[in-house]
């Protein structure tokens, strides 16, 4: 079901709308720069979060199923989205659909009160961002294409737990040379390293940043964050990258927090792997929208001659 | 019974006499601590099915306690009082007021999966936590928590609108659980984020907050998922054997 990966449907869903709209810019830019097409799902609706599961599962299942319906009435077999989250909630719901019947009669009950064809799975293919640039550029293309090399800036490849776990709901990871794998992901850094970054041995790419509490247990995302932020200086890296605006977010966030409450300063810079990606091929750090970042990563940024 | 030790070596589960001889042999001082005597007869029965019943315990039967959940654990890490096996054990076993020694933090549970992930016998852990942290507001044990408050700020958002707004998100959470905005860290986040931001973001993240993005013609949808979400309401409080005005 691969379908042609230059033009696929586009999700970005409520948060690159709001906070993490420097990872929707950068996307769209890296996708121009490469040729790729990228068609926003049209009406699209929440995928339903982290929150909204905990009210109910099926109505989570529901509000993901209502995107892919539309991407499917709009003639895709793919729809393409950055957020981990949103990534997550749309194969979770492509999961269930298959394999739960439950959730299968909700979703047609629903569907046809609200009055739109109900989604049924097997239709349309949720791919991640990095998947889209691994699979419709690859490493080799990449690195032909890059113009301004990110010159051995050493990177920690942070992934988070949504673009991994539960494995059950990733069928096509975990399938041997070539696929992603779900204890050790490397597809970012695959890319990172392309375009001419210096991955450092990171052990915490898929340890939790507390991303589903940050706000209504901020003490134990801090210091889940600072965590993560320490061991990466240990690891000897200047800037994270990272998949998710969850992650991104509370990762700039809680390193302020950390720093104000516990006294904790951390110097690792936080960038959108795709920003990174977009710098190397040239693209302006404004134009990756690095200044719409909560962090200022500039300092490191300038010392390699980045944006 | 092994998993249950702990609990039997608690403080107040320990006697120790300075000075007492029983049939002429000197049992005083640390060397003769005793245990207490305990015998349980409060077990609840219902608990298990009770939480089976609710929406992520459906699978808690399956666990054979090997720990893989707690040693997984991204919380236990933080507090190691924070322990997925050990409360299913006592939720399996119906020992209510074991469990509820710990009903202040078995909320907290940060959604990481990867209990899910090292669960050999698919309980889906994480799904438990949830079901666990409900039983107890549902059944009175605990007020909600802050994360159930986030957790309906946001689901109501999108139910009235179809999609989220963040500051929306932020503004109805703080107040909802009585939090001033002015937190020094939130204000040096803002005042950092002030300075840096291109004029046209900062408007379009004014104009976000006023005209709040929607879904257009979600009013329907509104309607049928507002009916599917109080029938699964009552469901869950019939299950667990409560008039379905109680739940939060």
């Amino acid at each position: 079901m691969a379908g042609d990966l230059k033009k696929v449907a586009y999700y970005p869903g409520c948060v690159l709308e709001g906070t993490g709209h420097a990872y929707n810019r950068s996307t769209k830019e890296v996708g121009k720069v490469l040729g790729l097409d990228l068609v926003e799902v049209k009406n699209w609706n929440c995928c339903g979060a982290m929150e909204v599961k905990n009210t109910d599962p099926k109505l989570q299942t529901y509000l993901s199923a209502r995107n892919l319906s539309i991407a499917q009435g709009m003639g895709f077999d793919t729809v393409m989205a950055p957020c981990n989250g949103c990534y997550h909630n749309l194969k979770k719901a492509e999961y269930d659909l298959k394999n739960d019947p439950a959730s299968v009669e909700m979703n047609e009950r629903v569907s046809t009160k609200a009055g739109h064809p109900a989604y049924r799975a097997g239709k349309v293919e949720t791919i991640h961002a990095i998947d889209w640039l691994k699979r419709a550029v690859g490493e080799e293309e990449l690195a032909r294409r890059v113009t301004n090399s990110l010159k051995g800036l050493k990177v920690a490849n942070y992934y988070g737990c949504m673009y991994t776990r539960p494995r059950h709901i990733f069928p096509e990871k975990d399938k041997g040379p070539g696929s992603e794998s779900t204890l050790r992901p490397h597809f970012m850094d695959d890319l990172l390293a392309a375009a001419g970054a210096e991955n450092v041995e990171y052990p915490l790419k898929t340890a939790c940043c507390g991303g589903a509490h940050a706000l209504s247990d901020c003490d134990t995302s801090t210091t889940l964050v600072l965590n993560l932020l320490e061991t990466a200086e240990a690891c000897g890296a200047e800037v994270i990258a990272t998949n998710c605006p969850t992650c991104h977010t509370g990762l700039e966030m809680h390193q302020v927090r950390a720093d104000k409450v516990l006294g904790r300063k951390t110097r690792v810079r936080i960038l959108y792997f795709t920003q990174l990606i977009g710098m190397a091929l040239g693209l302006s750090a404004r134009k990756v929208g690095v200044p719409e970042n909560m962090s200022d990563p500039s300092d490191v940024l300038q010392a390699k001659g980045l944006g | 019974m092994p998993i249950h030790e702990k609990s039997l070596i608690r403080p107040e589960n320990l006697i120790t006499h300075d000075s007492l001889v029983i049939d002429g042999t000197d049992v005083s001082g640390h060397w003769s601590t005793f245990i207490k005597s305990r015998t349980i007869t409060d077990y609840n029965e219902a608990m298990q099915d009770e939480i089976a019943a609710l929406p992520g315990g459906e699978y808690i039967h399956r666990c054979w306690q090997c720990g893989s959940c707690t040693n997984a654990c991204t919380v236990n890490a933080v507090n190691p009082d924070f322990n997925p096996r050990y409360w299913i054990y006592l939720i399996r076993t119906g020992m209510e007021e074991e469990l509820l020694r710990d009903k202040d933090i078995i909320w907290q549970c940060v959604s990481c999966n990867k209990c899910t992930y090292a669960c050999p016998r698919d309980v889906f852990p994480e799904g438990v936590m949830k079901a666990t942290a409900h039983w107890l507001e549902l059944k009175g044990h605990t007020a909600a928590s802050p994360a159930t408050h986030f957790d309906a700020t946001f689901t109501e958002q999108i139910l009235a609108t179809g999609r989220m707004e963040e500051s929306h998100t932020l503004r109805s959470f703080f107040k909802r659980t009585g939090q001033p905005l002015n937190q020094p860290w939130l204000v040096a986040l803002v005042t950092g984020m002030a300075k840096r931001f291109p004029l046209f973001f900062m408007i379009r993240m004014g104009l976000a907050v006023v005209f709040r993005p929607r879904t257009r013609g979600w009013a329907r949808t509104e309607g049928v998922l507002r009916d599917f979400v109080s029938q699964r309401r009552a469901r869950n409080a019939a299950a667990l054997g409560l008039d379905s005005k109680e739940g939060h």
